[in-house]
């Protein structure tokens, strides 16, 4: 409405040899012709070098990007591979120092008792060699204790019947076993 | 858009009958407002230019058709520029950025957004009209420059290319046949088709019509609430309003600057969308 009314009032005022909507064609002429070839200049020198460029910066900086996003990602697998062997290894050595630990604990029990049984063995065999030594001196002793009175008893044989005599034969024959 | 319009009526009102009381010439404002023969330089003269005929046609070369010239030269000679700018790099520099900046505004934020999928047909024509109109509005702002877009025949010029922009774009995509025929909705009973084929064949041409009309009384607006207000200080024969008529002038001028950028993105942004309902038309 008020572009209507202002209109009216516009063309109404015609005293300045002129109204504000009259259409000069000679203007519509020469402005299609200006345009067109502004167009067609600013198409081919302007407007195409630029665009192109742009497109290509774009194309360029989304490259990059995705390049950039692509070896961060690369890096990130990298890394965790990395902490993944990492820890594998670190697993692996704590196996490795427990397996082992708990070998030495094997080791250790079975020299252990090993020598337990070792020396049971040897306290065996000293206490039979004792026990050896020992009958064979009773045995000894026996003999000899047997062959003192045999001999005692010949001595005595030998000798009259003599009491005194017997006594200081059997004292000397003691002293003599005394000696020995 | 409306208070401006409303502000250019009552301006003009005021002009009127301010002028008619003091018998003084009204015609200065459209002096400076309307297309003409001469390019006044006052107080340092005037330039007359020369007329020209062609098949009876008056192809004279007017003060804005000179001014769509210096416009034309400035802007090619500022694309060119920064289009050599990427000749070494892509990187451009200094002022090819600024002028980036405006080309992938409209390339990213009008023309992909309204037009979609192959706006990159339409691109250097929309760029070509954004940075017409831009310059063309911000020229006019300059003193004794004229504002060629507050010329209803640029801007109806402007709006014819949009036009047949906007027919090629949709019988490109569609076919002739069928695009005409998409125009009408499909589904109608037969006898409101007599209304709606008018309708739609009439709903065409308003497109550009408003187009043509926006731009022209935007700028035009501005101008002349300009003048009117530096012309109270004529009119009322008194130095005491200068400084309320220059305040109010300085403010309009600012207003303009604003005005200007807004009307180049509309009519671009405007013709973008027709051209991408032409070619996007699903009935």
């Amino acid at each position: 409405m008020l572009t209507l009314l202002s209109f009216l009032l516009l063309a109404v005022e015609q005293e300045g040899g002129g109204s504000l909507i009259d259409v000069n064609p000679g203007v519509i002429f020469w402005t299609v012709v200006t345009f067109v070839l502004l167009l067609l200049i600013l198409k081919k020198f302007a407007w195409k070098p630029i665009l192109i460029a742009l497109e290509q910066r774009e194309t360029a900086i989304k490259e990059s990007l995705e390049r950039a996003e692509k070896a961060n990602k690369d890096a990130q697998k990298v890394l965790s591979e990395n902490q993944a062997s990492l820890e594998k290894a670190d697993e692996e050595s704590k196996k490795i120092i427990s397996q082992s630990r708990v070998y030495a604990e094997k080791l250790k029990e079975q020299i252990l008792r090993e020598s337990e049984a070792e020396a049971k063995k040897i306290i065996e065999n000293a206490s039979a060699e004792i026990e050896r030594k020992k009958d064979a001196a009773f045995d000894e002793l026996k003999t000899q204790i047997s062959e003192i009175a045999i001999r005692a008893a010949e001595i005595i044989l030998k000798e009259n019947l003599n009491k005194e005599a017997q006594i200081k034969v059997l004292n000397n024959y003691i002293d003599q076993i005394n000696k020995n | 858009m409306f208070s401006n319009q409303t502000a250019n009526t009552k301006a003009l009102a005021d002009t009127i009958s301010k002028s008619g009381q003091n018998n003084s010439d009204p015609s200065w404002i459209m002096h400076h407002v309307l297309d003409g023969k001469t390019i006044s330089f006052e107080p340092f003269g005037s330039i007359h230019l020369p007329e020209m005929h062609f098949l009876g046609m008056d192809l004279s070369v007017t003060k804005h058709v000179f001014f769509i010239w210096i416009v034309a030269i400035i802007l090619v000679t500022m694309a060119i520029f920064s289009a050599r700018s990427y000749r070494k790099s892509l990187i451009p520099k200094g002022f090819a950025n600024l002028f980036e900046i405006m080309i992938v505004f409209v390339r990213d934020e009008i023309v992909a957004p309204s037009i979609g999928n192959g706006y990159q047909l339409f691109l250097p024509y929309l760029l070509t009209l954004f940075f017409f109109i831009l310059l063309s509005n911000l020229l006019g702002l300059i003193p004794y420059t004229a504002t060629v877009t507050g010329n209803i025949a640029v801007t109806a010029s402007l709006a014819a290319i949009s036009f047949v922009a906007t027919q090629f774009a949709g019988i490109k995509q569609h076919g002739a046949y069928k695009y005409f025929k998409n125009l009408v909705p499909s589904g109608m009973p037969g006898w409101i088709l007599i209304i709606i084929i008018p309708l739609e064949i009439l709903g065409l041409f308003t497109k550009p019509f408003a187009l043509s009309i926006r731009l022209f009384a935007n700028m035009i607006a501005g101008h002349i609430v300009i003048f009117s207000l530096l012309g109270l200080i004529f009119i009322m024969h008194t130095f005491y309003v200068a400084p309320v008529s220059v305040g109010f002038a300085l403010f309009i001028e600012m207003l303009e600057i604003l005005v200007a950028v807004i009307q180049a993105y509309i009519f671009t942004m405007l013709t973008a969308l027709f051209i991408g309902m032409s070619m996007h038309s699903e009935h």
